[in-house]
């Protein structure tokens, strides 16, 4: 049983391999640059489909928490330090390998900080907003958690948009490639598209092993119990509040290391990944992929994204997911895979019983 | 000149303050009929203001103002019998989404039909510089215009749900609905009623203060937030005390310009929203004992 649950991973690597042979063989090895980018924007998917559909609580401003460890990254690896190289505090940073002097476009040289470090306060930046945000917050429910969460995605985006530290409207742009082991980085050059295509989705299995873990654990169960009756979850001895919160801080966090990435990946990062239209995107790739069913919300995931991506939907795009949203939540609150799916396993292991009983 | 200018960005206030009245009374209507907090309500007045600058190209202004008022009451009664009207029992996060989702299609087909060109009407009296002096105080006209029409827009209603069979029966929806339904009053049709009602009042606001704070396709989103800001600074489902806290905010907001720079000004109404969530979710006139009772 318990190693059952790790043969969906192994078919997941099995497949990304295999997707890689066919554009290799079809040339059209340009398609691992959306399908890498929307492994990364899975990363969110999943982490707000464990809290939608495993916690019960509604997040409209995950785009927030892309956004803050994208910037975070962004602003960090961009800054100069170069005229403080003087100062003790800069000089120590920089002896200990926390900043770093490279070359800029144009042959001067820049100082900053190393993106391995810009990644971990990104991250902690994003753990520390989503525990000071989600204490509050997660007190709310329905309408209010709701709108709380949309509020603090509205904030976010008119921060972002309205410093001209962050680039405003135009983002942040000429973001460093971030070195990972034996000269392996995340950068959009295209010599290193494949590797890139196979960190991303090694990032994603790692985290969806995480994810399996945790939902077949004692968390996993008392997150399911707070979903379905908050309160006699705490009558039973389940801690909700402290449950919710760590919740809400693991995928604070997993859309804060997609935005880090996904950011050195694409070079930069503009103020449409901090709007709340990508929030409902996320939140509407959830619903389609059957709220609680963390497979269905990956796999969802991946085909909107791509095609969003590939620009399928040309101008439509926003409205084709808004479409989305209501049709799913009008005749299939249960999302489309998982609901019918479940169904045919069970009815398929009802006939096979039945003839081995005979 | 203190003085002045401090009467000029109250004024300013009171405009905003009477759009973000009316965008909190239709949460409510809808809210008090329904339970639903309708996410897609600042559409309406997008869409009001939007139909009125259509139809004014080859109708006479207040013809063009009824007219918009109208298509966008019928979208309204359309969205509820469409989406809502034929569920079972759905749920908060069911709604929620689909309102949502509701407020992002008429956004695109808005984008759609109008393109990202920003709109406004003529000036209702008067054009862009004319102005009314009171004292040292100078107002233009429209400032009256939407002060006015917004508060016959809450007398109206106030008279509507006192006065009126149908106004009546909607208030018994909101007091229980299986009481209401018992009693032979058809609930259904109440929550189209409240729908088209709610969609009438955001689009004769969206008509009124088009010339100052101009139409644009996406303007329903933020509006949706303050107005929801003022229904909770209200107490939800309390109409006459969103009225009072559409003023607050607006003026908080105009004055906010003294002390923060203007791209931040979105960001006060929803300091204030988080603000009163987490520390008093019924609301400054609410009751605290009510609003446990009630289902959200």
């Amino acid at each position: 049983m318990r190693t059952s649950r790790y043969i969906p991973v192994l078919a997941l690597f099995g497949v990304v391999v295999l997707v890689q042979l066919l554009t290799l063989t079809g040339g059209k090895a340009f398609f691992l640059t959306q399908l890498t980018m929307s492994a990364y924007y899975s990363l969110i998917v999943i982490g707000l489909c464990l809290l939608m559909g495993f916690a019960g609580q509604i997040s409209l401003g995950h785009a927030g928490f892309f956004a803050i460890g994208g910037y975070t990254s962004a602003v960090l690896t961009t800054l100069n330090l170069s005229a403080y190289k003087e100062t003790t505090l800069v000089a120590l940073l920089a002896k200990t390998g926390i900043l770093t002097s490279r070359q800029d476009l144009y042959g001067g040289s820049l100082l900053s900080v190393h993106p391995w470090a810009a990644c971990g306060i990104a991250v902690l930046l994003a753990l520390v907003v989503a525990w000071a945000i989600g204490i509050p917050v997660l007190k709310l429910k329905g309408h209010y958690l709701a709108m709380a969460t949309l509020g603090f995605g509205t904030i976010i985006y008119s921060i972002v948009l309205g410093t001209q530290r962050f680039g405003a409207a135009d983002g942040i742009s000429s973001v460093p490639s971030f070195p990972l082991l034996f000269g392996v980085s995340v950068s959009g050059d295209s010599s290193q598209r494949v590797l890139n295509y196979y960190f991303a989705w090694l990032l994603v299995a790692l985290a969806m092993t995480m994810l399996l873990n945790l939902i077949h654990s004692r968390v996993g169960r008392a997150l399911r119990s707070i979903h379905g009756a908050e309160d006699a979850a705490g009558a039973m001895g389940v801690d909700t509040a402290r449950y919710k919160l760590s919740t809400f801080m693991l995928s604070a966090v997993l859309a804060a290391v997609a935005g880090v990435f996904l950011t050195h990946y694409n070079g930069g990062i503009g103020p449409s990944e901090a709007s709340i239209m990508k929030s409902v995107r996320y939140v509407a790739i959830v619903a389609v992929g059957g709220m609680a069913s963390i497979w269905g919300t990956l796999i969802m995931s991946v085909v909107l994204n791509f095609l969003s991506l590939r620009g399928y939907f040309g101008s439509f795009d926003d409205a084709v997911f808004g479409g989305i949203l209501i049709l799913i939540m009008l005749f299939a609150p249960d999302g489309i895979i998982g609901a019918d799916l479940r169904a045919l396993v069970k009815k398929l292991a009802r006939k096979k019983n039945s003839v081995d009983n005979r | 000149m203190f003085l002045e200018l401090f009467f000029q960005y109250l004024v300013a206030g009171l405009t905003y303050g009477t759009i973000y009245a009316i965008v909190g009374i239709g949460f409510n209507i809808i809210y008090n009929t329904t339970g639903i907090i309708n996410f897609a309500q600042g559409e309406f007045v997008m869409l009001g203001g939007m139909t009125a600058v259509t139809l004014s190209g080859f109708l006479p202004l207040p013809l063009a103002i009824a007219g918009a008022v109208l298509i966008t009451m019928v979208v309204g009664g359309l969205i509820e019998m469409v989406f809502i009207r034929w569920l079972v029992k759905p749920s908060v996060l069911r709604m929620i989404i689909i309102t949502i989702g509701i407020s992002i299609l008429i956004r695109e087909g808005a984008l759609a039909l109008w393109g990202e060109s920003v709109r406004s009407l003529p000036y209702f009296t008067g054009n862009e510089i004319s102005a009314i002096s009171v004292g040292n105080v100078r107002l233009s006209p429209q400032v009256l215009w939407s002060i006015g029409v917004c508060s016959i827009i809450v007398v109206f209603l106030n008279l509507f749900f006192k006065h009126t069979m149908a106004g009546r029966e909607m208030r018994a929806c909101a007091a229980n609905r299986d009481a209401a339904a018992l009693c032979g009053i058809p609930t259904k049709n109440m929550i189209t009623l409240s729908f088209v009602l709610s969609a009438g009042i955001g689009a004769l606001a969206g008509c009124v203060v088009s010339p100052i704070t101009y139409t644009q396709y996406n303007i329903g989103a933020g509006l949706a937030i303050k107005g929801f800001t003022v229904a909770i600074l209200g107490g939800l489902g309390n109409s006459m005390a969103a009225v009072a806290a559409g003023f607050i905010l607006g003026i908080l907001e105009s004055f906010s310009i003294w002390v923060l720079p203007t791209a931040y000004k979105d960001a006060i109404s929803i300091a204030i929203l988080l603000a009163m969530l987490f520390i008093r979710p019924s609301g400054l006139f609410g009751n605290k004992e009510a609003m446990r009772l009630k289902d959200f």
